[in-house]
């Protein structure tokens, strides 16, 4: 019986926390935020050079063979940094096609690998919803779009193609909330198409809850780094010549914001666990995840916003970052209330 | 990570299972028959080795290595076997460890044995009218005369303490002293002329606690724990013995599957804003239970979990208030109808009303809710204690 992190798992998020430290500290943030770009080439590199484009893919294929939990555990520093680039679709298009029988998308995987190639999700919300085909899709949110070589796109029915960029495919950036992660709707039509998985394969829905898992994590990270910033306050800003962490009202704000989000690390570290040990409820504890985190993180920075007091509502605390991304990670794939439906109808109420 | 116990696990469990096989065959026995039965059974487990695995063997124990792995499945296996575990009560869960930590070896000899074996049962005497987050302010006075300490004062909030034969107790015995440097850890008979006790009736309706009175009662010195003055620091020992257990968690996600029923019950269960409430709050009940999966592990594997253990207890608490709230929702108008008491039969959707009251307990007891924030703003996150509280006024 194993449930907390080992010493290489820990290692793993150091490295992360350390080389988005060193490529992408809050200068760079403020930068990104500043310009349109939906991209940071610097801190892609540093992290690809990590070997995180692979690490969920087979050995046999170039990857280091680790599972979702460990993807969840290197998105939760991304989060933590509010990092850029589409790592979550990286991570996923690489498992997709490595799991997929199309020889000719396997051909991207040395680049999925290296991050040489850049990928991202165009999901249109949750496999239910989508309309998308292997001719044609209009795909309203998707990722760092103008930087991707691939979209990984959920096709009606719930099926998996791979589209090129390039000829056929049409990059309209939106005005985003998250500056840390834009947007933009992607449309295709005659486009470059692998098919991955056809319509109603079971590797689909899996796949799409994995990304939830993650999403989750980013939330945890997210969170963790409002809770720790707010702490971190409380304990150097003075105010009736004391910091002003000594005072009851403030120490317990913090204490709850703690409370939300350091239990619900294990709820994270059990959906992922889930999902690569192919427990029975390994869907609904992804929904439950995304439910849970989506919600806290986005109690959390607000509740950090108020810790901090006006300095916290100032754009270049940049605060607002995070809870920026609490937003998107609220919004994008399903809300807390469409999961948490969801999970009613799975456990059968 | 892995949730299974692994091999060696699973091949101590079939043990245990032999064990319950053979040993815990309870049939049907008249009342005295099954007291005499149950007390012979725990003497065959502990001989066994599954029972009392901290306690040393002259005093009564099995005296096992700790292995938190082992002590769950015991559990489990007993559980499920529907067999008697351990004595449970402040006994074994305080004074054996305190008198293995910090006792001598007269009051081992004297205790431990007969409170393994459920012959003395132990009430707390920390609390007092005027001492309860602020413990250390206990006022209940002993003096040492002639080799006895004679003790006046009062106590409070007592579980269980009508059924009491002794009481570990803090009394101020160096008044000049600093509030913690002036306490001292006594042990005393409940059954003497100068105690009185007397039954606090909770705000369900029930009992559960009781006051004590203490008017020249008196113990000997040598039920003394600790140096004079060094009570405080005794209360404070705990004995890591095989304390970690996934089992609290148990219990919580029971009552969740019960508060599903009672939406199911009420013909509720439909509606979108009751899906998305009990949605909501198992959210916070997966929570709870991995982390003390969590807990578990480490405890298992020697780690340090972090702030994370401080956290529990509290977590524990708000998914109480938030399972009360939407029970009160779902009981409808027959929250207005008393509920009979527990164990009794014909108890309806009303018997909600005893957790919603007792979800209020749970704030309260063991540490309130804002001493936990405390613990957790200090302990966990390390910000400066409160200024009073430092200084110790």
């Amino acid at each position: 019986m194993r449930f907390h992190l080992s010493e290489e798992q820990g290692a793993i998020q150091a490295a992360v926390r350390g080389t988005l430290a060193d490529s992408f500290p809050m200068e760079r943030l403020h930068k990104l935020a500043e310009s349109d770009a939906d991209f940071d080439q610097p801190s892609w590199d540093a992290l690809m050079a990590l070997g995180i484009g692979g690490l969920a893919l087979p050995e046999a294929q170039g990857g280091s063979g680790l599972g979702l939990l460990d993807a969840a555990l290197v998105i939760e520093m991304a989060g933590a940094a509010a990092a850029p680039g589409p790592l979550i679709g990286q991570i996923l298009t690489g498992i997709a096609v490595a799991r997929s029988d199309n020889a000719a998308a396997k051909a991207y995987l040395d680049g999925l690998a290296s991050g040489a190639t850049v990928a991202t999700l165009a999901f249109d919300g949750l496999p239910r919803d989508w309309t998308a085909t292997a001719d044609s899709g209009d795909i309203a949110f998707v990722q760092s779009a103008s930087a991707a070589a691939l979209f990984l796109v959920g096709t009606a029915g719930g099926g998996l193609a791979l589209i090129e960029a390039g000829e056929g495919v049409s990059v309209t950036p939106v005005k985003s909330t998250d500056r840390s992660r834009r947007l933009s709707a992607v449309n295709y039509s005659g486009a470059r198409v692998h098919l991955l998985f056809a319509a109603g394969d079971p590797f689909v829905v899996k796949l799409f809850d994995a990304a939830l898992v993650l999403i989750a994590a980013d939330a945890l990270g997210g969170a963790q780094r409002c809770v720790d910033l707010a702490v971190d306050y409380a304990k150097t800003r003075e105010q009736f010549g004391q910091p002003i962490g000594r005072f009851q009202g403030l120490k317990h704000q913090l204490a709850h914001m703690a409370l939300d989000i350091e239990p619900a690390r294990a709820l994270v570290w059990y959906a992922a666990y889930a999902h690569d040990a192919d427990l029975p409820d390994a869907a609904r504890a992804a929904a439950m995840a995304k439910a849970h985190l989506a919600d806290a993180y986005v109690r959390t920075t607000r509740a950090a916003i108020a810790a901090h007091g006006g300095i916290g509502y100032t754009w270049d605390y940049g605060l607002n970052y995070w809870f920026r991304r609490a937003i998107f990670d609220r919004a994008y794939l399903g809300s807390p209330a469409v999961h948490r439906a969801r999970a009613a109808d799975m456990a059968g109420w | 990570m892995d949730l299974s116990y692994g091999a060696e696990a699973e091949a101590f469990r079939t043990d245990v299972r032999a064990f319950l096989k053979g040993a815990w065959q309870p049939g049907e026995r008249r009342k005295d028959e099954l007291r005499a039965f149950i007390a012979a059974f725990r003497r065959t487990a502990t001989d066994a080795g599954f029972l009392y695995r901290g306690v040393p063997k002259r005093y009564g124990g099995s005296e096992q290595p700790v292995d938190v792995i082992k002590a769950q499945v015991i559990r489990e296996e007993f559980q499920r076997a529907r067999a008697p575990m351990e004595i449970a009560g402040n006994g074994m869960n305080m004074t054996v460890p305190t008198l293995l930590e910090r006792g001598t070896e007269e009051q081992r000899d004297l205790f431990i044995r007969k409170t393994v074996e459920g012959d003395y049962v132990w009430g707390q005497g920390y609390s007092e009218p005027g001492a309860g987050s602020d413990l250390a302010a206990v006022r209940t006075k002993g003096e040492l005369v002639d080799g006895k300490w004679i003790i006046n004062g009062q106590k409070i909030w007592t579980s269980q303490g009508m059924g009491a034969t002794h009481m570990f107790m803090l009394v101020r015995t160096e008044p000049a002293a600093p509030k913690h440097d002036g306490i001292t850890y006594l042990l005393i008979d409940l059954d003497q002329p100068g105690i009185t006790r007397r039954p606090i009736r909770q705000m369900t309706g029930e009992g559960g606690f009781c006051e004590f009175f203490f008017d020249n009662a008196e113990t000997p010195v040598g039920w003394q724990v600790g140096e004079r003055g060094q009570g405080w620091y005794v209360s404070r020992t705990t004995l890591k013995h095989e304390r970690a257990s996934i089992g609290s968690a148990d219990g919580l996600g029971n009552q969740f599957a019960k508060l599903v029923e009672l939406a199911q019950e009420v013909g509720r269960i439909k509606e979108p804003m009751v899906r998305d409430t009990l949605a909501k709050i198992e959210g916070f009940v997966m929570a709870h239970r991995y982390s003390s999966f969590r807990l578990f592990s480490c405890a298992a594997a020697g780690d340090d979990a972090g702030p994370i253990q401080l956290m529990m207890k509290l977590a524990l608490t708000e998914i109480g208030h938030d399972m009360a709230l939407l029970a009160q929702e779902l009981i409808g108008e027959t929250g207005l109808i008393e509920p009979t008491s527990a164990g009794t039969r014909g108890r309806g959707p009303e018997k909600w009303l005893d957790q919603i009251m007792g979800s209020l307990g749970n704030s309260i007891a063991g540490g309130a809710s804002n001493i936990q924030r405390n613990i957790i703003g200090e302990r966990g996150l390390g910000l400066p204690r409160d200024l009073a509280m430092e200084h110790g006024q």
